[in-house]
């Protein structure tokens, strides 16, 4: 098991919601399923109440070059690799388990944001929107089931 | 230069270049099973058939992929959105088998690529393709040097076995190793975007919305071969304005899933048309024969490993290697070096120190390495020069001659030439003569005359010595004394004597074999592995010069035997004569695999005079399985002399000796071993007309005698020794 710290800005959210600039840490668990394939890309991001694009938490994966597979990441985000700096990390293999932690403003909570996971691998069919999940306390350390490449994806506050 | 620039990365990335290597060939497996184990698509099936009877089997199809090996997977969700995927038969479009990779091969996958270690590795992985690269140009280079130039690529290797197994097997696998290292690099570098090669894709559009049709009735479905399908992916059924996004080996096209219409398509670049081959060539996926091919040539490479690493080891051992010795480039004497069997470095190291010792920068190469350029500061070039067989340069030196003659112009620095050699031979010094007459025919200024060391006399170097110091104006007079190996103790187990009514007494000698060390165990050294037809070195009391007796015996038999004929005053072969069993001698063991039959099943044709049967009854006893081999033996007397008669005769019971001529040139009808073969001229003729291998041994007249009737005999099939010779099959022993 792997604790990554990502120290994220989320500078776009914060000029949608300028109150508060009080942070907390998330732990987003996410463990990986058989899915018989290799290391698996894995994009977290954020979108806004509006449905547009709020900001990327984390990256698993490197090579940009096959980024293109997380179709839904890419549509969201523009695909703009300079966001990445900092917050990205190695491919996650089938059984792994994967546990980042990332700085959110807590003016994000419960304020109608959405928490999408986009996942692919070499060879195989790739799953835009793995994982959508509403960004609220409610949810915190509950288990949410994932379609193909995930298992299940625990978010904690 | 080249052979540091070959051995260090060798050396230093052997244990990733075999890691590279063994999970390469076994992954070189997985393409050709996968190919074996999928049902094709017809060629006349369309995509839109293909869909048809997928999508009956599984509704909410979602994508379809076809592999270069033919294999087709789909991915659909059921009723309740969960996902399944399988690999499919396109004829019935039911499941065959789960659509996963191996673990084995996922696993062989990520050590090949990065040793477990993501990207770091697979740096880490290109870095060892690169050196894999320069190993193989290198190599071939070598190659070429050592065959004496690009047209003799596929001549036959000599000299001691690892070179000869490095350089056999590097030439079968020279293209699978270039073509798996470049392919190597390419991918990693498309991994790592450093190409243009990222696949094209048309612009997002949106479709009108209309009702889907179903996919049977799309016009490119129609149209479009099964076998030509990359990729489809099914629009999501929650969006109308979605599209299908077609990629086949032609293109990528979006397709409106309700007018059937193409929205946007893109034709792939040659940037990723040429890494798709690229990567089909690497990976045998799509060419799954080619894939096996190349794994099997990879396989080579822990043997080139290991070959390569002993070769190292006993050039290191031998002293090839010289200690102090100065840079090309700043060296005011170059000391170049065409030695076959070692000894001709004895007297380069010898003449080395003593020019070193007066002050002198010397720097000592192998001629093979002979290259003007390099020697920026030289004031003088020195040529020491064995002579391999009859009078060809020695196996390292080869090409050397073609490389002077083509010269635009002579050194400035003049040059001598020093020949090594044995008066017995018809040429003696044969080489050294060709380079003395290549450089006057250039019109290389000579330092002093070109001289000819005999039987590496002492004396006759020693005055050459002093001739050169006197030119050099040095006070120069060398003395070398033949360096010999470690001499290890005999002890004669029994004797067998012959000749002694005939005036010409012979004894044929078996030693015990002596114990034998874990190191020379292991690395083959001494006589931990010998066989007949290799030299056993014996140094008398009384003399420092190691006398050479050829083996009968080989490591197998569990004894050294020699015969030996007492010389007029010899001093070796007296001492030898009179040894009695329980009796000590020292002795060392030197290779000489110039003499030893090639294996395989042709006829081999063996012929000898006097003590001269040794090696080749040694061949006869070693000849286990069954090969044909036909001896011709002469002696003087059969009553008296006929040594190894007994054996023979045995061997011929036992099927190991095919037939048996002999001459005695004492008895009612004298004759010699030269002309009883005239007399079996047909039986020789057939055999050689079988691609049967000549091996002589025995005297000079003998000798030059049987090769007059070789080339009697082979001039009426159009054939010459020469050209028997190039084909390695005539070798000779002669003393």
């Amino acid at each position: 098991m792997k604790r990554l710290l990502g120290a994220l800005a989320l500078s776009t959210a914060l000029t949608a919601v300028p109150l508060l600039a009080e942070a907390r840490p998330v732990t987003i668990t996410t463990q990986m399923s058989a899915y018989g394939g290799g290391g698996a890309f894995v994009a977290f991001y954020l979108t806004d109440p509006q449905g547009k694009y709020a900001g990327t938490l984390w990256m698993a994966g490197q090579q940009s070059k096959y980024y293109k597979d997380l179709r839904g990441w890419r549509a969201a985000s523009g695909g703009d690799l300079a966001q990445l700096d900092g917050i990205t990390g190695a491919s996650v293999g089938a059984g792994k388990t994967l546990k980042i932690t990332v700085d959110v403003k807590d003016a994000l909570l419960d304020a109608g944001y959405v928490l999408h996971v986009d996942a692919g691998a070499e060879d195989m069919r790739p799953s835009p929107n793995e994982i959508t999940m509403p960004l609220s306390k409610a949810g915190s350390g509950k288990p949410v089931k994932g379609r193909s490449y995930i298992d299940t994806m625990t978010v904690s506050f | 230069m080249l052979r540091s620039v070959h051995r260090w990365p060798g050396l230093i990335l052997a244990v990733l270049i075999l890691v590279s290597a063994l999970s390469g060939a076994a992954l070189s497996v997985f393409p050709a099973l996968e190919r074996l184990s999928s049902p094709q698509a017809g060629a006349e099936q369309s995509l839109a058939d293909l869909l048809g009877r997928v999508g009956a089997a599984h509704p909410g199809l979602e994508q379809l992929r076809r592999a270069p090996s033919g294999q087709i997977s789909a991915w659909w969700s059921d009723e309740s959105g969960t996902p399944g995927r399988a690999v499919v038969d396109p004829a019935t479009g039911t499941d065959v088998a789960p659509a996963a990779t191996s673990p084995a091969e996922l696993w062989l996958t990520d050590l090949h690529r990065a040793l477990f270690l993501g990207r770091n590795g697979r740096l880490v992985m290109a870095f060892s393709a690169a050196g894999m690269l320069v190993l193989t140009l290198t190599g071939a280079a070598m190659v070429a040097r050592r065959m004496g130039g690009w047209r003799h690529w596929f001549g036959r290797s000599r000299g001691p076995w690892p070179g000869r197994v490095h350089v056999d097997l590097a030439r079968f696998a020279v293209g699978g190793l270039m073509l798996s290292s470049l392919t190597g690099l390419w991918m990693t570098a498309s991994a790592f975007s450093l190409l243009p090669d990222d696949s094209a894709e048309p612009d997002p559009v949106l479709a009108q919305g209309l009702p889907p049709l179903p996919p049977e009735r799309i016009a490119l479905f129609a149209t479009t071969p099964a076998r030509d399908l990359v990729k489809l992916t099914f629009p999501d059924p929650q969006d109308p304005t979605d599209v299908y996004t077609l990629t086949t080996t032609g293109g990528t096209a979006l397709i409106d899933p309700g007018s059937g219409a193409v929205l946007a398509s893109v034709a792939p670049t040659a940037w990723e048309r040429a890494s798709a081959i690229v990567t089909m060539l690497h990976t045998g996926r799509g060419a799954a024969v080619l894939g096996l091919i190349l794994g099997l040539m990879v396989l080579s490479v822990p043997v080139l490993v290991l070959t390569g690493t002993v070769q190292w080891l006993r050039t290191r051992r031998s002293g090839v290697r010289i200690p102090g010795n100065t840079a090309a480039g700043t060296a005011e004497t170059i000391l170049l070096v065409a030695s076959e069997g070692g000894t001709t470095w004895g007297f380069a190291r010898t003449l080395f120190d003593g020019l070193t010792k007066a002050g002198q920068s010397v720097h000592a190469a192998e001629l093979s390495q002979f290259d003007p350029a390099r020697y920026g500061r030289a004031k003088r070039f020195i040529l020491l020069a064995a002579t391999y067989g009859e009078g060809e340069a020695p196996t390292v030196a080869r090409g050397v001659l073609a490389r002077i003659a083509a010269l635009p112009a002579p050194p400035t620095a003049p040059v001598a030439i020093l020949g090594f050699g044995d008066r017995s031979f018809t040429t003696f010094c044969g080489y050294a003569a060709q380079l003395a007459e290549a450089t006057r025919t250039l019109g290389w200024a000579e330092l002093i005359a070109p001289c000819q060391i005999n039987r590496q006399s002492p004396q006759e170097f020693a005055r050459w010595s002093r001739d050169l110091g006197a030119a050099l104006g040095i006070a120069l007079d060398l003395t070398h004394l033949p360096e010999v190996p470690p001499a290890v103790t005999l002890s004669l187990i029994s004797r067998r004597d012959h000749g002694a009514e005939v005036g010409a007494p012979a004894a044929i000698l078996r030693f015990a074999l002596p114990p034998i060390g874990l190191w020379a165990r292991l690395s083959g050294q001494g006589f931990a592995r010998f066989q007949a037809g290799d030299l056993l070195g014996v140094v008398p009391a009384g003399s420092d010069l190691p006398r050479f007796y050829s083996l009968a015996s080989g490591r197998r038999d569990g004894f050294v035997e020699i015969c030996v004929r007492r010389q007029e005053g010899g001093l070796c072969s007296g001492q030898l004569n009179d040894l009695q069993p329980g009796d000590r001698i020292a002795a060392f063991v030197r290779p000489n695999p110039a003499f030893h039959p090639e294996p395989g099943r042709k006829p081999l044709i063996l012929i000898g005079a006097g003590a001269g049967i040794a090696p080749l009854a040694g061949f006869v006893r070693a000849n286990r399985r069954g090969r044909p081999v036909h001896l011709w033996f002469g002696a003087r007397s059969k009553d008296s002399d006929f040594l190894y008669g007994d054996d023979l005769h045995r061997w011929q019971d036992r099927g190991q000796l095919a037939t048996l001529e002999t001459a005695f040139s004492r008895s009612a009808r004298p004759e010699h071993v030269q002309d009883r073969m005239s007399r079996d001229r047909a039986a020789l003729s057939a055999l050689l007309a079988e691609g049967a291998q000549v091996m002589v041994c025995g005297g000079r007249d003998m000798a030059a005698g049987v090769r007059g009737v070789l080339n009697d005999i082979l001039a009426e099939r159009g054939e010459d020794l020469t050209r028997l010779k190039a084909e390695g099959r005539y070798a000779e022993d002669i003393f």
